[in-house]
């Protein structure tokens, strides 16, 4: 099969797959302690998906109000349901803070209070004194933070001069005999080339799979590419039944309106023009966590009162915060709204629905970002080669549900850290061992195969089909029957994946053929999903099962882990939770029922 | 007057037309810039009717549904859909914009759907933009300081001094005002066009850079900069409603200063 494409071969130290907010701070920061490394992009990486957060970056930086990053664990792991490992959790919180900085320093054109400082805002579960009060944490650059940061970055690895490979298709790993990560296979769109390359560390840093679900805030790219490289080496997957679904997405388009609007002052309303948080989150109300306030909303549309003609949606306002403030905080969202809703925001409120918007699940990694899986009594042996970070990964930090701003928080710190790992691990300049052909082979075989294909059906009917099997039955609230009726359809759309035509046989920037390796990336992400929301008999965090209502810490504090077969047969295993933090600076947080 | 003309081989032909489905209700049509890099024929200019009564809002959803429904092969680049990632730049009827925030509504008549102007197209609707993204490079859009930053906390910057950012850092960098310049259009070569400027300049003004001198040398220049003859299509092409134009004012204002 390798004569039938020619293939450029590369040999690199590292390769970073995915330039996003982590995939760019690895890259930057394994290139500036001189490993030759190489980015690989699908998209040019200033349109990588990081592009489109909204609200910030937690830290506990202080700025304006007391803060202490143990505090912002305590968060974080509360948020998490105490699912979260506590270790990963504390490294997170602790380095945010000079992570922030680093940012600043980098030249993020973070928003400013009166005395020059980065500028905070409130954010969903983010408290003070455990609990007590709202803590003033998040780091915003308006409400454009990911474009500002992923700008920077992209800028500082120009500086740097780091070598990317830009609309680059990664096809998949090149995993040898004894399951170690040896490098990637790369389809170079404009060209129509493909290219082999060879790196002692590969980093996933691929992002989420929103794709799944048929209404998500994700970009079209979103298709968790790495996640499926992963699951095709037989390595599992992470608490996959974790998909956060956020409170506000534009009804109708699922534009994502950022939680910062709740945090400068924003609420929900029901038809009554009811503020109903406060009947379902006394303390917090409108800035409760996330998994929180979507089933509030989803039991208040469920219950009869919905907004508009359909009752089916809740209402955002903002009318009462001003002119003032929403231009100079807030002027993406109201863009936004008036493009997608035609919604003036001084005036009226925005139409919202909880839309899907990000995986907490992912390939499990340990705090320094290497891959990990159950190997014999081993929960964390590691994978030679693999690394992975950002929403691709499952350090975990977010557990059964992210607060928001912990997620580009998660990008840099663990970006970092990955980088760190590496230029720890590898020695430059070593020379690459030979890798049997028919590693790549394997490869090139389901590429060509799928390049081929001329069955009857094509990607888009497959994947709606399955985008709408998720929505309707992994969705805010699940049961187990629900769940087995979802499974039984999205077998029946795996199988018939063989069965799939594509229109386009050429080579050079063939989206037809990238839209199908996604699907075929998106389809195993979508089993495992469901998989593993069927398996966890119990609700914690994002995972609400109406026949399980109550959390199980008993049985049930583990990390699922699930691996799929090429017929999309899954297997599950555990892994603990990690229950125990790094330094005695602060105490591992025991597990008590979650109330805001 | 000179005659100009279209080498034989780029002239666009019309292609292929496919009506709407039997039972549609509204029905628009849109005409598409397709171009096969394997094959040996013409650019052409292929026509899709669609059904707008299950089409989203947007041109860019009437450009997923075709690909989806009528012919997998058109090719085009799109990723966030909310107007944030650039991604979806192109021409629609006459003008630079991203497909995703464009509304079907607004458009008279066909829709029509080219390329970016004066850009190599690579297939269909992609554009080859690596010249462009290798002028961003030349300005070192990146923070340059001879003062070490503070040890363990930020540089402070005043609000007013933050303000100045504003119209500037925001861009997304889909070339929309670049190849809708003239300028651009003839010396690209040369001339830095307005996207790269405005990023440019988006250093200059920033309170905590100390290269703005160097800056300044570096664009004073009879092609980089003084290219731009006020044309204004930049600022009057924005889909994010910035004003290009006036970002290169301010550096030839200040280059002027300079002893220009």
């Amino acid at each position: 099969m390798s004569k039938a494409y020619r293939l450029t071969k590369h040999a690199y130290d590292v390769v970073v797959v995915g330039a996003g907010g982590a995939g760019l701070r690895a890259t930057l920061g394994m290139t500036a302690s001189g490993l030759s490394t190489a980015c690989i992009t699908k998209v040019f990486p200033t349109r990588s998906h990081t592009v489109a957060a909204q609200g910030g970056m937690s830290a506990a930086l202080a700025n304006m109000g007391e803060d202490d990053w143990r505090w912002h664990m305590y968060d974080t792991v509360k948020g998490s349901d105490w699912l979260g490992d506590q270790d990963a959790i504390e490294y997170m919180c602790r380095e945010a803070i000079p992570a922030v900085v680093e940012l600043e320093h980098y030249g993020v054109p973070f928003s400013r209070t009166d005395d020059g400082r980065i500028y905070q805002r409130p954010f969903g579960g983010m408290t003070t004194r455990y609990g007590e009060g709202i803590a003033q944490r998040t780091c915003a650059a308006a409400d454009r933070t990911g474009h500002a940061i992923l700008h920077t970055l992209y800028q500082q690895s120009l500086k740097h001069n780091a070598e990317f490979f830009i609309e680059y298709f990664a096809i998949d790993l090149l995993m040898n005999d004894e399951g170690a990560c040896k490098g990637v296979l790369a389809w170079d769109l404009a060209t129509g080339e493909l290219h082999v390359f060879r790196a002692h560390m590969v980093l996933l840093a691929t992002g989420g799979y929103g794709r799944t679900y048929f209404s998500c805030t994700s970009a079209h790219t979103c298709t968790g590419d790495g996640n499926a490289m992963v699951l095709r080496a037989g390595l599992p997957l992470q608490d996959m039944e974790f998909v956060q679904f956020h409170p506000t997405g534009i009804y109708g388009s699922g534009c994502l309106i950022t939680e910062g609007v709740r945090g400068e002052g924003g609420y929900l309303t029901n038809s009554e023009g009811e503020r109903f948080m406060e009947r379902y989150a006394p303390n917090a109300k409108d800035l409760a966590s996330r998994d929180v306030v979507s089933r509030s909303m989803t039991i208040e549309i469920n219950e009869g009162r919905g907004v508009g003609e359909e009752k089916d949606h809740i209402q955002l306002h903002l009318e009462h915060l001003g002119a003032d403030l929403i231009n100079s905080k807030l002027p993406g969202i109201a863009e936004s709204a008036r493009i997608f809703a035609g919604i003036d925001v001084t005036r009226e409120p925005i139409p919202v629905l909880p839309t899907v918007h990000y995986n907490m699940g992912g390939i499990p990694t340990n705090y320094q970002g290497e891959v990990v899986t159950l190997k014999g009594d081993d929960p964390d042996h590691v994978i030679p080669g693999l690394m992975a970070i950002g929403e691709a990964a499952c350090v975990s930090v977010h557990g059964a549900n992210r607060l928001g701003s912990n997620s580009l928080l998660d990008l840099i710190v663990f970006g970092r850290a990955a980088a760190l790992r590496a230029v720890e691990l590898v020695k430059p300049g070593q020379a690459h061992e030979k890798l049997n052909d028919a590693v790549v082979d394997t490869v090139l075989d389901r590429f060509d195969k799928l390049r081929h294909a001329s069955g009857e059906i094509t990607v888009a009917h497959l994947r709606i089909e399955m985008q709408k099997t998720m929505q309707s039955h992994a969705a805010v609230f699940r049961t187990g029957e629900l769940i087995e009726k979802g499974l039984i359809r999205l077998r029946k759309l795996f199988s018939q994946m063989d069965n799939l035509r594509l229109s386009d046989r050429s080579m050079v920037w063939n989206t037809d053929l990238v839209e199908a390796i996604e699907l075929t990336n998106l389809m195993p992400q979508a089993i495992v999903t469901a998989q593993s929301a069927l398996n966890r008999t119990e609700s914690r965090g994002a995972q609400a099962r109406d026949d399980y209502p109550e959390r199980d810490d008993e049985n049930w504090m583990k990390h699922t882990l699930a691996t799929i077969d090429e017929q999309g047969d899954v297997a599950i295993g555990y892994r603990p939770v990690h229950m125990y933090t790094q330094t005695d600076e602060v105490e591992v947080i025991p597990p008590k029922a979650r109330v805001y | 007057m000179a005659q100009f003309n279209l080498p034989a081989n780029s002239v666009v032909k019309p292609g292929k037309t496919y009506p709407a489905a039997t039972g549609s209700g509204q029905t628009k049509k849109v005409v598409v810039y397709r171009y096969d890099p394997d094959s040996e024929e013409n650019p052409r200019t292929d026509t899709y009717e669609i059904d707008l009564d299950t089409c989203g809002p947007m041109v860019l959803d009437a450009l997923i549904k075709i690909k989806n429904e009528i012919d997998s092969t058109l090719t085009f680049r799109r990723s966030c859909r909310e107007g944030i990632c650039g991604s979806c730049s192109m021409n629609i009827n006459g003008s630079n914009t991203l497909a995703c925030i464009k509304a079907i509504e607004e458009i008279k008549g066909d829709i029509k759907v080219y390329p970016l102007p004066h850009m190599q197209v690579v297939k269909d609707l992609v554009v080859d933009l690596s010249r462009f993204y290798e002028q961003y490079a030349s300005v070192k859009p990146w923070i340059k300081t001879e003062a070490p930053p503070p040890s363990g906390r930020e540089r402070l910057q005043s609000k007013d001094d933050r303000e100045r950012l504003e119209g500037l850092e925001e861009c997304i960098l889909c070339a929309c005002c670049s190849t809708s310049c003239p300028s651009y259009w003839w010396n690209s070569d040369r001339y830095l066009g307005p996207a790269v400027l405005l990023q440019a300049y988006r250093w200059i003004a920033d309170s905590r850079d100390e290269a703005t001198a160097e800056r300044l040398e570096e664009l004073k220049d009879a092609f980089k900069l003084y290219r731009c003859h006020t044309i204004m299509n930049c600022t009057n092409t924005c889909p994010k409603g910035l004003n290009p134009a006036k970002a290169i004012a301010e550096i030839k204002k200040l280059t002027a200063v300079a002893g220009g």
